[in-house]
């Protein structure tokens, strides 16, 4: 091809991966991520998610921004960054951490990797850059270097996740417990295989080189054959995360950076993510911000909810009465759980009413008129969907 | 200046290849300018238990004397024109032979081919009538402005949003005087406030040289030219703040005799000064509700404890340096680097074997300004802008041996001149050639205006706002450690949650030109950070 | 007994707006304008045949909506479209596309700078931040700091409270942003020259600032506060020229029975016994009302056609004090084809935006420098945008005409006055910057129209040209504009009023200046209002 596209610069960007997935996304369902074109789903977005949760799935992670932070003081700098102790994760471990402003507010959420004792890897949802620019300031020695395009990544998730690697011939892949890292040659270079996910079932993420992206496909294909193996998109991540309760950006959270109105963000605690900031650490930022909204509790809790009937409570209101009077927050994420048989949802709640009953006002539809009806919630202080097989280790074959 | 080493400094033993100090200090103040100094009087007047370490031989700062030739001695701050009276007066300086300046300076406007303009003791000479007469209404106007603002120079900044009930009696009072005089003038200040001083001037007087000279003290020491909006009038007004109107003076024994009397002034009132004793971090205590100030470890490695620590140095080079970045918060570390900090004065020495002579000029015992018109400012400023230098600089000059004998050798002469615009960073770095070559211009610039001088000359020298950065440890070589301009003053000095005098982090206060009100010798950040540590 | 109860004096565009909503409520309005047409400098001229231009302002994002929906402006033949984006091209061969869709204008910046596509975020939200807050503004009459009457003190309190609900770090924030230079503002965001180049050029855009006074940041919200429907910052074109907003705004005028009357330019505004009491035409004719309000700028008001003895003390002074710099020209161009640019692909979407000779920061200030030497420079900093190239209604089909705003352009010359020659010399700078980055643009050119801030203060009126009727600093802003103690449309000399950008909220094509003046005038004459409240997106 000699004629350039004038519309180059406009087009998103392909994932290594893409050639495989043009071919399965026969129902043309794209979207976009971090600018490149990425599924919504592939061919039914329910069928995909029953594939997480039955057999297997992969979901292409390639978007996810991720950061390589190399450097004597790497980890000082991250220590400092994140809420967590960066220096009680060990080499070739995960953590997932979350960071903050100087008033506590969430910034973003990802997962750290420790590669060395010098070297460890953050991968995180949106850009983080200038962040991370700011972070490293007045440390001497820390490069951060942002390597999405130049690490191509898949997630797989499911059941059969683990048999299908050991089929591909990982070995040893079942002794890796959940957030550690495990290196395998693969055609010259390394294939990293860590033990995390965002489906809250038994799952890995495989990292690598992107000119090696279709050979990992097709091998991971070649060995998933007979465990039902399945690309899955955005629509069934999402379902699976909610069942997991795992927290979004733009749904549970907005990101403080981005956040125009006051306090329209949110802080770790209000989030329910209060284990993930250590007060006995070094300094790091926000502490002081943290430390007040511990000791006074936050206005708000991420709260997980089963709400009555099976129509989804999506952008409800929630109630301290039954007349719906008294409003004591809303809903951030809901949707019918096909795994529990369950109409759950994620609801900001404040905090000081966690403990009364609670309703939702539910809007929907049905053949165009619109109803509405009222519905009981119950609190659930564990995640809707979370499997023994998905801490076990080994993991079952199955 | 002598050092005072006194008794305290002894008892400091010999242990294991450190210093280890026994005793505990209430309060350490770091720098030994004249802020440091203020401060730690204050807080051992109040009985603390105060040590000030200063890192070079003496104390003083930009205002301490240095023998730059043999017998020849100057400070980089040559004059006092708003040295609070308050300070004065409550750590009785004149006691410790502090002798005011007795007459005010002449501020001269120099100019060729023309009269000089003098303004000394309230009249104004070598202008038309019109201007004369303006200049009456000019200097009422500024005065009356100047009077609402004095009070809130040596007062701490509420916080915005504060509930706190002296907080919100600070903007009653500012609104209160601001009505009381009356509804004409407030809205005059409203507006005066924020204007560049090319405009105010414009407003007023005909005569360039007098727009140009009466604009000066609006932007010496900053990154402003007169065309420049928001912080020129307020950096006038808040230096008319003074009983002194603003005026210059210099001091027996030059700025540095103001020196002297405050270190004499804290020896006196119980205050231990160090010299020689630079700080290589504030030393934090962790728990779990978070870190503490509790002392210094000097560069050889020693150990002092304290109560609480107060940094006159700047404010970069406190948090940045000397606390650490991973102590702080990643915002706030952010407002602190972006702190304009870079310096755009530099300083003229001149050993002369006899008094120059400026050409129509019938004393040179003024304030010199060489500016002659207002354009002369703006384009020294342009070339600064850039990181080059000005090929016509503009400057203030004055002769301190005029005043002081004692500064220079019998018959001999010091001329002192601050000049404009000097970049911190001269594009492609500062080297010995590119020093020389604004100094031979700086020289050949007075030249015109004194023409012998060249051959009067016995030695110069010529400090780049780099060169002061490594000589005082100030960052940038800025006088004022950070712009003096309208994001970074008052309650956003040096930013917000360090404007207070306290920091985020608790035992760690501010007192340097870094903080409201600001920079020049005034001793107000000084005075009102020991107010606060002491509330 | 008075033929009209009010005359507005100018047709620009907030006079008006000001003469529809009098108009609209039950007063006899005439508006006097001086020239031949009618829209000030929101206009449409075929100065060249079967080309249409907006001689003078060219595109719009700050027209309040609820203004357009009130005085039904669609009906009257308006509509606002908004472009797309934006090539800013560098002092050398880099270029940077601001793409309408934000995956590709977030690739767009990471390939400059992947630091600055991420600070993009946070600085766009700090942008929206600031605009909801300033906009909340516009259509309120500023409170005087002075008074202590109730009006005054609530509306002090409605701003308090505005200002509060930003919390305290955002409060600070929002100081720095408003007293800083633009380029020092965005030195907290960005690192790439030719990003902060292209977030810095609406600084500079009408003022006698460079990207390095402090100050310019407001001036650059000004220029962002506005919106197309909702969308923060967006800029539009109006179908058929600028001179289509005038027109629809005529339309009202019309439908409440208002009177426009061209080459009726006012020699002078008549003063009895400290009141206004009509106007003197250049013709001679004398007309008098119950009130007059000027649609012209403080200067001119103050200075050209009123009596400095009919004016309280001090005021004439004001006047001759008020900022109002020239610092802008205009170059018009009819182009027998569509420019190509280097480096820029031939993108459909691109073509239908604007361009950008914005260089760098130094570059720009270095054109600022040359206008404080009053000169013009070799390499200014120049917006354009080809409206032809989606508005068919401008250009005879396959031709187009490209506006060529240039920053900067002294209203005096240290070399002496301008002269023809002189303006065709500051025309080839800009043709001349032009050609370097699209070889061959200079055959295209079928006819050009040059504009000096002399051109522009000869035909429209703007004192030394200035497009914002007064320089838009602190020192004359919200109550300080024009005058202090004169901030809310009522002037020096009872049933004198002002209506234009000279008053609050300031330039722009707004129609807020008309509008808010004609709600003042209304409860003088203690008539109902007609002005609508403004309305928001949920901010």
């Amino acid at each position: 091809m000699t004629t350039t596209d004038p519309y180059a610069g406009e087009r998103l960007k392909l994932s290594p991966f893409y050639p495989r997935q043009e071919v399965l996304n026969i129902r043309e369902a794209w979207s976009a991520w971090n600018g490149y074109k990425f599924a919504e789903y592939y061919y039914d977005a329910e069928y995909e998610y029953f594939c997480v949760r039955n057999q297997c799935a992969t979901y292409d992670i390639t978007p996810m921004q991720k950061y390589e932070i190399r450097g004597r003081d790497a980890e000082v700098m991250l220590n400092r960054m994140v809420t967590r102790d960066v220096t009680k994760i060990g080499i070739d471990k995960v953590a997932y951490c979350v960071w903050c402003t100087d008033e506590g507010r969430m910034i973003d959420d990802g997962t750290i990797f420790k590669l060395a004792d010098d070297r460890f890897m953050l991968t995180c949802g949106s850009p983080c850059t200038a962040w991370l620019a700011k972070s490293a300031f007045g440390f001497d020695d820390v490069t951060i270097t942002d390597v999405t395009d130049d690490l191509a990544a898949l997630s797989l998730q499911g059941p059969t996740s683990c048999a299908v690697l050991k089929n591909m011939g990982l070995h040893g892949i079942d002794t890796a417990k959940p957030f550690n890292i495990m290196h395998f040659p693969f055609h010259g270079e390394s294939l990293m295989v860590s033990r995390t996910g965002f489906t809250g079932d038994l799952g890995y993420e495989l990292w690598i080189p992107p000119e090696l992206g279709l050979k990992l496909w097709d091998e991971l294909y070649a060995a998933g054959e007979d465990y039902g193996i399945q690309p899955y998109g955005e629509a069934a991540t999402n379902m699976a995360r909610l069942e997991a309760a795992f927290i979004m950006p733009a749904m549970e959270f907005n990101e403080a950076l981005r956040t125009v109105n006051f306090e329209h963000d949110q802080t770790p605690f209000e989030l329910s993510l209060g284990w993930l900031v250590d007060f006995d650490k070094p300094h790091f930022s926000g502490r002081s911000a943290l430390l007040k909204e511990k000791q006074r509790g936050p206005k708000y809790t991420l709260t997980k909810l089963d709400i009555e009937g099976n129509r989804p409570a999506e952008g409800s209101y929630i109630y301290g009465n039954k007349q719906c009077t008294k409003e004591i927050g809303y809903v951030t994420s809901a949707m019918w759980s096909p795994a529990v048989k369950a109409n759950i949802a994620l609801a900001m709640i404040m905090t000081d009413q966690l403990d009364n009953k609670m309703w939702a006002e539910i809007y929907y539809e049905k053949e165009l008129r619109q109803y509405s009806r009222i519905a009981a919630c119950t609190r659930k202080k564990k995640p809707f969907w979370a499997p023994s097989r998905a801490r076990a280790t080994p993991p079952p074959d199955c | 200046m002598p050092c005072w080493r006194t008794m305290a400094s002894v008892r400091h033993k010999k242990n294991n290849g450190r210093y280890k100090n026994l005793d505990r200090y209430d309060s350490i103040i770091i720098g030994g300018g004249h802020n440091g100094l203020v401060c730690a009087t204050y807080l051992a007047k109040s009985g603390q238990r105060v040590l000030l370490l200063e890192a070079s031989e003496s104390v003083g700062g930009l205002g301490a004397s240095r023998e730059f030739h043999p017998g020849f001695h100057a400070s980089i701050a040559h004059s006092v024109s708003h040295f609070s009276k308050r300070v004065t007066d409550d750590l009785n300086l004149r006691s410790h032979a502090y002798v005011p300046g007795a007459n005010p300076l002449p501020t001269v406007g120099l100019g060729i081919d023309r009269e000089h303009i003098i303004f000394d003791q309230g009249t104004l000479r070598g202008v038309s009538a019109d201007d004369a007469e303006s200049f009456k209404n000019y200097s009422r106007l500024m005065h009356r402005l100047a009077d609402v603002l004095h009070p809130f120079w040596l007062k701490t900044m509420p916080r915005i949003g504060s509930s706190n009930f002296t907080d919100l009696m600070t903007f009653g009072h500012l609104g209160l005087n601001l009505r009381r005089i009356g509804k004409k003038d407030m809205l005059e200040f409203l507006r005066v406030a924020s204007l560049p001083a090319r405009d105010l001037m414009d407003e007023y007087f005909d005569d360039e040289t007098l727009k140009a000279t009466l604009s000066w003290d609006g932007l010496i020491g900053a990154k402003m030219a007169p065309r420049s909006p928001n912080s020129a009038v307020l950096a006038m007004l808040y230096r008319m703040a003074e009983i002194s109107r603003g005026e210059h003076s210099i001091p027996g024994g030059g700025v540095n005799g103001l020196i002297t009397a405050l270190s004499q002034a804290a020896v006196a009132a119980g205050a231990t000064i160090r010299c020689a004793a630079p700080v290589e971090r504030i030393r934090l205590a962790a728990s779990s509700d978070g870190l503490q100030a509790n002392g210094v470890q000097l560069t050889d490695g020693e150990i002092i404890a304290a109560d609480r620590i107060v940094s006159a140095t700047d404010p970069q080079r406190t948090f940045l340096n000397l606390v650490g970045v991973e102590n702080l918060d990643i915002g706030f570390t952010n407002r602190i680097r972006r702190l304009r900090c870079s310096g755009y004065v530099a300083k003229l020495h001149l050993a002369l074997n006899s008094l120059p002579e400026f050409t129509g000029l019938a004393q040179a015992n003024g304030r010199m300004i060489i500016a002659p018109k207002m354009d002369s400012i703006e384009f020294a400023y342009d070339a600064a802008k850039y990181g080059e230098s000005a090929e016509n600089p503009v400057m203030e000059i004055v002769l301190p041996s005029v005043h002081d004998a004692s500064l220079a050798p019998a018959g001999q002469h010091v001329l002192s001149a601050h000049v404009m615009y000097v970049p911190h960073e001269l594009k492609g770095g500062w080297t010995d050639a590119a020093r020389e070559r604004i100094c031979e211009s700086s020289i050949d610039t007075i030249a015109r205006y004194a023409p012998g001088i060249r051959e009067q000359i016995i030695h110069q020298e010529f400090l780049t706002p780099a060169d002061l950065e490594r000589c005082y440890r100030v960052t940038g070589g800025h006088w004022h450690h950070t712009e003096f301009a309208m994001d970074q003053m008052l309650m956003m000095r040096p930013t917000y949650e360090a404007a207070q005098y306290s920091t985020p982090i608790p035992g760690l206060y501010l007192c340097g030109a870094g903080s409201h009100p600001g920079g020049d010798i005034t001793g107000a950040p000084g005075h009102n950070a020991a107010r606060e540590i002491l509330r | 007994m008075n033929k009209y109860d009010a005359i507005i004096i100018g047709a620009g565009h907030n006079g008006l707006t000001n003469a529809a909503y009098l108009a609209k409520a039950g007063l006899n309005v005439v508006v006097l304008e001086k020239n031949d047409y009618i829209g000030g400098a929101a206009v449409s001229r075929e100065l060249q045949e079967g080309w249409l231009y907006s001689s003078c302002s060219y595109v719009c994002s700050m027209m309040r909506q609820a203004i357009h929906r009130d005085l039904d402006l669609g009906r009257h033949g308006l509509i606002l479209v908004p472009y797309l984006g934006t090539v800013n091209f560098g002092d050398g061969d880099e270029r940077l596309f601001s793409y309408h869709d934000e995956e590709a204008a977030h690739h767009e910046l990471k390939r400059h700078s992947p630091h600055d596509a991420d600070a993009m975020h946070r600085f766009q939200t700090d942008l929206t931040r600031y605009s909801q807050l300033i906009r909340k503004t516009l259509m309120r009459t500023p409170p005087d700091p002075a008074s202590f009457r109730p009006r005054d003190i609530m509306e002090f309190l409605y701003l308090a409270k505005q200002f509060w609900t930003l919390g305290e770090k955002e409060l600070y924030e929002y100081v720095r942003f408003f007293t800083m230079s633009a380029a020092e503002y965005l030195e907290d965001y960005f690192e790439n020259d030719l990003i902060k180049a292209a977030m810095a050029s609406p600084g500079i855009i009408g003022t006698a600032l460079g990207v390095y006074s402090p100050g310019s940041s407001y001036v650059l919200l000004h220029h962002v506060m506005g919106d197309v429907d909702g969308s923060i910052g967006a800029w539009g074109l109006a179908r058929g020229g600028m001179g289509a907003i005038s027109d629809a705004i005529a339309g009202a005028v019309a439908e409440h029975g208002g009177e426009i009357r061209t080459n009726a330019g006012v020699q002078k505004v008549l003063v009895k016994n400290g009141k206004a009491i009509g106007v003197v035409l250049e013709n001679g004719d004398e007309i008098t009302a119950r009130i007059v309000v000027s649609n012209l700028d403080a200067k001119r008001t103050f200075t050209r056609i009123m009596d400095k003895s009919d004016l309280p003390e001090g005021i004439y002074e004001r006047a001759k004090n008020f900022k109002i710099r020239g610092s802008s020209g205009k170059v018009n161009i009819a182009l027998s084809g569509m420019p190509k640019f280097t480096g820029v692909p031939e993108n459909r979407y691109l073509a239908r935006g604007g361009q950008g000779f914005s260089g760098s920061l130094e570059t720009m200030e270095r054109a600022y420098d040359c206008w404080k030497r009053g000169a013009w420079s070799d390499d200014p900093f120049v917006e354009s945008v080809i409206p032809s190239a989606w508005d068919p209604t401008v250009a005879p089909a396959g031709k187009h005409w490209m506006s060529n705003f240039v920053q900067y352009c002294p209203p005096e010359l240290s070399s002496g006055p301008w002269t023809p020659e002189k303006r065709d010399a500051f025309g080839k700078s800009v043709i001349d910057k032009i050609e370097r980055y699209s070889p061959g643009f200079r055959d295209l050119i079928v006819h050009m129209e040059v504009r000096t801030p002399h051109e522009i203060e000869n035909e429209v009126g703007l004192t030394e040209g200035n497009i914002f009727q007064g320089e838009l600093t602190i020192d004359q802003l919200f109550f300080n504009r024009p005058f202090p103690g004169y901030g809310q449309y009522r002037m020096p000399v009872k049933n004198l009023y002002m209506c234009g950008s000279s008053t609050h909220p300031g330039g722009g094509v707004s129609s807020v200046c008309g509008a808010n003046a004609a709600r003042e005038i209304l409860i003088d004459l203690r008539r109902t209002n007609t002005v609508p409240v403004d309305d928001f997106y949920d901010e």
